[in-house]
């Protein structure tokens, strides 16, 4: 693609908070256009790198995954903080998506009917401060932070993001083709 | 007004209409797609989902109500409208729970489709996520009302052709809500058959045929490869829905 | 069951176990019952032989028919802001911390419930509240109290103090209307002697105009109703006054319904129906007894039924039906929904009602102050009348005053007073607002008070509430956001979603959560609710809010965040329930404010 002669490379994040890395991999479907993208961009804190904290002067960050726990939301904010523009990417992160599926139910509930109901009926939540603490309720990203951009798919395809981030890099305004704009 | 049928301008194109059709259907039979769900080519015009918002010679109002008159201006496709819709298409998201991923109608959802065609790339809102229930009760369907748009196309199909009465809306404002007409309330309870015209009306996926599932593969489906506003014109045109 | 059955007989009776009377017959039924319980549903739907459904389709859009008990006594507190600048919110808390109850909830042992309403139409005299539909107004602390006290000794309520119930007029100036002397019968008579032609050539010269709001030309709605082919023809009289600060209708129909009902059988004399109805609101249910009693009255004095006055052939009667809580039937279309039986949800129009309206007959629909109107003219003319007012706006208007002013209630002008007249009559100095016409009207600042009143300038339903200096532009912004979100009949989706998102944005910004982002938010929905929605509720509901947005611009950003955004709820109490399961406490188990 048309990758601008720029004096420095595109720095992007990526993380996952509530979701299933699905996103993640379609990223990696993107095939051999990694090579492609890697001349242009070099990647900050993300699941591919192992780095562990996003640092500042990051250009795009994408957040796969929706809003569970209070880890979650220190990994958005630390996203916020430090990139100049946020992507929701797919459904969990611009719904709720599947996590989302158990905001019917009271989390108190929830976690005594997975940790309390052992047969000796003794309560087993964990209490160990290492684990992040559920919210009430799954939330979308945009509830929390300002966000700049939405790929939206179950995951999106390779496709979408493929074209997302070439627009962006390129100076255009981002826009899906018909075939791949899909909320499933 | 009417009676003897004539022309309006849509977006400047010369429309012909018939007596007693509506902006929406002299527009559908000319082959130009108004964006709409709770309008259906075999129900009286009805007007509470408003995504075929448009200007009449000026004015807001509702194609699928407003009758077709002689000379009228009607403007459709602009941004302004466009972005109506999508707000109206967002807040609809926001109301229920529409999770796409999970649910089988997906690629011929009309909900989703409009989305995809109006480029509704995120709910915005901050989600209702309101308790809705899901009826399982009937050995041939379920219904699952965390997807239910307040249409009304089922109450109106089981009222006005099946003569059946088996759905009614209920509550008011956002507490709005379709209730089943059996001393249960549930579905199974009910004389609904998979021939009722209920059975077939519903734009989204909140009236589903059981053991039919994910059928069709993602790529093959209604909405996948063209758009509603091309693939309805189609469909719509001898009035029938599928 | 046999209990129900019997209690149910005489009701189905009165109402010929016709189904378009089902809201009337759940409303009487409830009466004895307390509420719609299944078996009444049951009973009540197997002896109209209906769907259950259509009971619950009603029950459930009626804030004021229940479908669970709600006590022997059901308190509603009246939720105008003109209640809240009055002092209810405290004043309910009080209730609440007496009753050891908690809002909406019904009290253990089933004696009592204690919730919010919309405006009840006791402005004037607030904080107001209805205790099974009977108003109780001008409450205070010891009030309160005292209620508390009537309440857990379970006094049945036609024994407690009548002074408790005294609704005042509080007419402070009085024109055309107010001033007039009753004089049964002259109106009808005057109009007799015209004729039916005659009369409508005076009302036609006199140029009066709807006094609901939206001004259209009363002699032409009766010209069309008369001319619109239909083997029955219809008048309703739209009693169902719920516009927030607006209660000129409940003085008329306390205090001049003679009157009233002779408007009415004017526009059967006009129209040729000879069928209306009296469409009242459920808050005013205190003025039914006294309104048949002045039906009763009329009858006997030929005033109505057959052969009215004399006139052969012109016969005439009037039924009242009943609303049971909900706004929107206002909306002339709802209303004729709501009088069929059916949840108040609007129309499709055109067609209008003057061709479609009640079982689809032709139908007018007239405001209680235009009726009244109609009346004067036949005594005074046509041209008389046009004479008041202004030449677009002719006769007078009935403001119905409140808010922070010396003295509150009803002030009759000719068309065309300005705002600041009406201020300086009703003793308002220091004043940094009106909202004129209710919470879906227009507000006013100072440098607009020499607006007028008149359809050409400020058009009004006839609300003006008057908010000092130091009021908060947004606990007012507020508190019609939810009104709408509370009224809204759910029909169309930009009414239905949008009023609660806005009630939503309003709430976070009042809580000082709100940046730019949702004031632009606000902006857009403004525009998109005014655009598309199906009635007028859905359209005006944004009116007043982004009037407010505009003109106190200073007083909405002083409470915007500079951040571009912040969450609308507590991060760290969205952790509460986990921590609680947890046990924990350490610092890892909460969530502090944003970096």
């Amino acid at each position: 693609m048309n990758a601008p002669s720029a004096p420095r490379k595109i720095r992007i994040a990526t993380a996952t908070l509530g979701g299933c890395f699905g996103c993640h991999m379609s990223l990696l479907d993107i095939d051999e256009r990694l090579l492609a993208l890697v001349e242009i961009a070099e990647f900050d804190r993300s699941p591919l790198t192992d780095i562990k904290h996003c640092g500042p002067g990051v250009d795009i960050g994408l957040i796969e995954g929706a809003l569970c726990n209070a880890e979650n939301v220190h990994v958005l904010r630390e996203f916020r903080a430090n990139c100049k523009f946020l992507v929701a990417v797919g459904a969990c992160a611009i719904n709720g998506g599947l996590p989302a599926q158990r905001n019917r139910f009271d989390v108190g509930d929830i976690l005594k009917k997975v940790y309390s109901d052992a047969p000796d009926g003794r309560s087993r939540v964990p209490n160990d401060p290492e684990l992040p603490l559920l919210l009430d309720k799954v939330y979308p990203i945009h509830d929390v932070v300002r966000v700049d951009y939405f790929i939206p798919g179950c995951p999106p395809s390779g496709d979408a993001l493929w074209k997302f981030l070439t627009d962006l890099i390129g100076g255009r305004t981002p826009r899906l083709d018909y075939p791949q704009f899909h909320f499933d | 007004m009417s009676e003897g049928g004539g022309s309006f301008t849509l977006d400047g194109q010369v429309i012909a209409f018939a007596p007693g059709q509506t902006i929406l259907t002299a527009a559908t039979a000319a082959g130009v797609y108004i964006p709409h769900l709770c309008a259906h080519p075999d129900f009286p015009p009805h007007g509470s989902c408003k995504l075929c918002a448009v200007t009449v010679n000026g004015r807001d109002g509702s194609a699928c109500t407003i009758e077709a008159a002689p000379g009228q201006e009607v403007r459709s496709d602009t941004p302004e409208l466009h972005e109506i819709r999508r707000v109206l298409l967002q807040m609809l998201f926001v109301e229920g729970n529409h999770f796409c991923p999970g649910c089988e109608k997906s690629g011929r959802c009309k909900l989703q489709a409009l989305a995809y065609d109006l480029e509704m790339l995120s709910p915005h809102f901050v989600q209702f996520f309101p308790h809705r229930e899901i009826d399982a009760s009937h050995p041939e369907f379920f219904l699952d009302f965390n997807r239910c748009i307040m249409c009304e196309l089922c109450v109106r199909a089981s009222r006005d052709v099946d003569g059946k009465n088996i759905f009614a809306l209920a509550g008011r404002g956002r507490e709005s809500h379709i209730i089943v007409n059996s001393p249960s309330g549930r579905l199974g309870d009910t004389d609904f058959a998979a021939t009722d015209k209920a059975a077939e009306v519903c734009p989204v996926g909140a009236i589903l045929r059981k053991e039919v599932g994910f059928a069709t593969p993602i790529g093959a489906r209604l909405y996948d490869q063209a758009p509603i506003s091309q693939v309805d014109l189609q469909v719509d045109l001898p009035g029938r829905e599928k | 069951m046999i209990a129900i059955e019997s209690a149910l007989d005489p009701i189905l009776g009165r109402h010929r176990r016709d189904p378009t009377a089902l809201l009337q017959i759940l409303r009487d039924t409830q009466e004895i019952f307390g509420w719609i319980s299944p078996e009444v549903r049951a009973a009540v739907a197997s002896a109209l032989e209906i769907a259950p459904t259509r009971i619950d389709s009603l029950t459930r859009f009626y804030a004021h028919l229940y479908d669970a008990p709600r006590g022997k006594y059901r308190i509603l507190f009246s939720d105008n802001i003109t209640d809240r600048m009055a002092g209810s919110v405290a004043l309910m808390e009080l209730m609440l911390k007496k009753l050891k109850l908690e809002r909406g909830k019904l009290s253990a042992d089933g004696l009592v419930s204690v919730d919010f309403t919309s405006c009840t139409g006791m402005c004037d005299q607030g904080p107001a509240l209805l205790v099974n539909n009977l108003p109780a107004t001008r409450l205070t602390a010891w009030r309160i109290d005292e209620i508390c006290g009537l309440i857990r000794a379970r006094t049945p309520l036609d024994q407690w103090p009548e002074e408790f119930f005294r609704v005042e007029d509080h007419i402070r100036r009085a024109d055309l209307l107010l001033g007039a002397a009753e004089r049964p019968g002259e109106a009808i008579r005057a109009a007799l002697a015209l004729g039916a032609q005659g009369f409508l050539d005076e009302l036609k010269k006199s140029n009066l105009r709807g006094r609901g709001g939206a001004g259209f030309p009363t002699a032409l709605k009766w010209r069309s109703c008369r001319d619109a082919p239909g083997e029955r023809r219809f008048v309703v009289c739209n009693a169902d006054e719920g516009e927030p600060g607006t209660f000129k209708d409940r003085v008329l129909l306390q205090s001049f319904s003679q009157s009233l009902f002779e408007g009415m059988a004017l526009a059967g004399l006009v129209t040729g129906a000879q069928k209306g109805f009296l469409y009242l609101r459920g808050e005013y249910s205190y003025l039914r007894a006294p309104l048949e009693a002045t039906l009763q009255k009329m009858r006997r004095e030929s005033l109505l039924g057959r052969n009215i006055a004399g006139a052969k052939n012109f016969d005439f009667d009037i039924e009242i039906h009943m609303g049971a809580g909900a706004y929107v039937c206002g909306e002339e279309t709802a209303l004729i929904e709501s009088l069929e039986g059916k949840p108040g949800r609007p129309r499709i129009r055109p067609p209008f009602p003057v061709t479609h309206g009640y079982l689809g007959f032709p139908t007018v629909v007239n405001n209680v102050e235009t009726l009244c109107n109609a009346a004067a003219i036949a005594v005074v003319g046509g041209d008389a009348y046009a004479r008041r007012g202004t030449t677009r706006s002719t006769g007078t208007k009935i403001l119905s005053v409140s808010g922070d002013c010396e003295r509150p209630g009803l002030y009759e002008y000719p068309f065309g007073v300005t705002v600041a007249q009406v201020l300086e009559d009703c003793g308002a100095p220091d004043v940094g607002a009106v909202q004129i016409g209710g919470a879906a009207g227009n507000c006013l600042i100072p440098e607009e008070f020499g607006r007028r009143i008149a359809f050409e300038d400020q058009p009004t339903a006839g609300a003006f509430m008057v908010f000092a200096n130091r009021r908060d532009p947004i606990e007012a912004a507020r508190n019609f956001a939810h009104f709408f979100a509370h009224e809204s009949c759910g029909f169309c989706t930009p009414c239905r979603v949008g009023t609660s998102l806005v009630a939503g944005m309003i709430d976070k910004i009042a809580a000082g959560h709100g940046a730019q982002y949702e004031f632009l938010d606000l902006k857009r929905l403004h525009d998109i609710l005014r655009a598309s929605s199906h009635c007028g509720l859905g359209q005006a509901a944004m009116l007043a809010l982004g009037d407010m947005m505009q003109k106190f611009k200073p007083a909405f950003e002083r409470r915007l965040i500079t951040k571009d955004f912040e969450p609308d709820f507590d991060l760290d109490a969205a952790l509460a329930r986990a921590r609680e399961l947890a046990g924990r406490d350490d610092a890892a188990a909460h969530l502090g404010e944003d970096i």
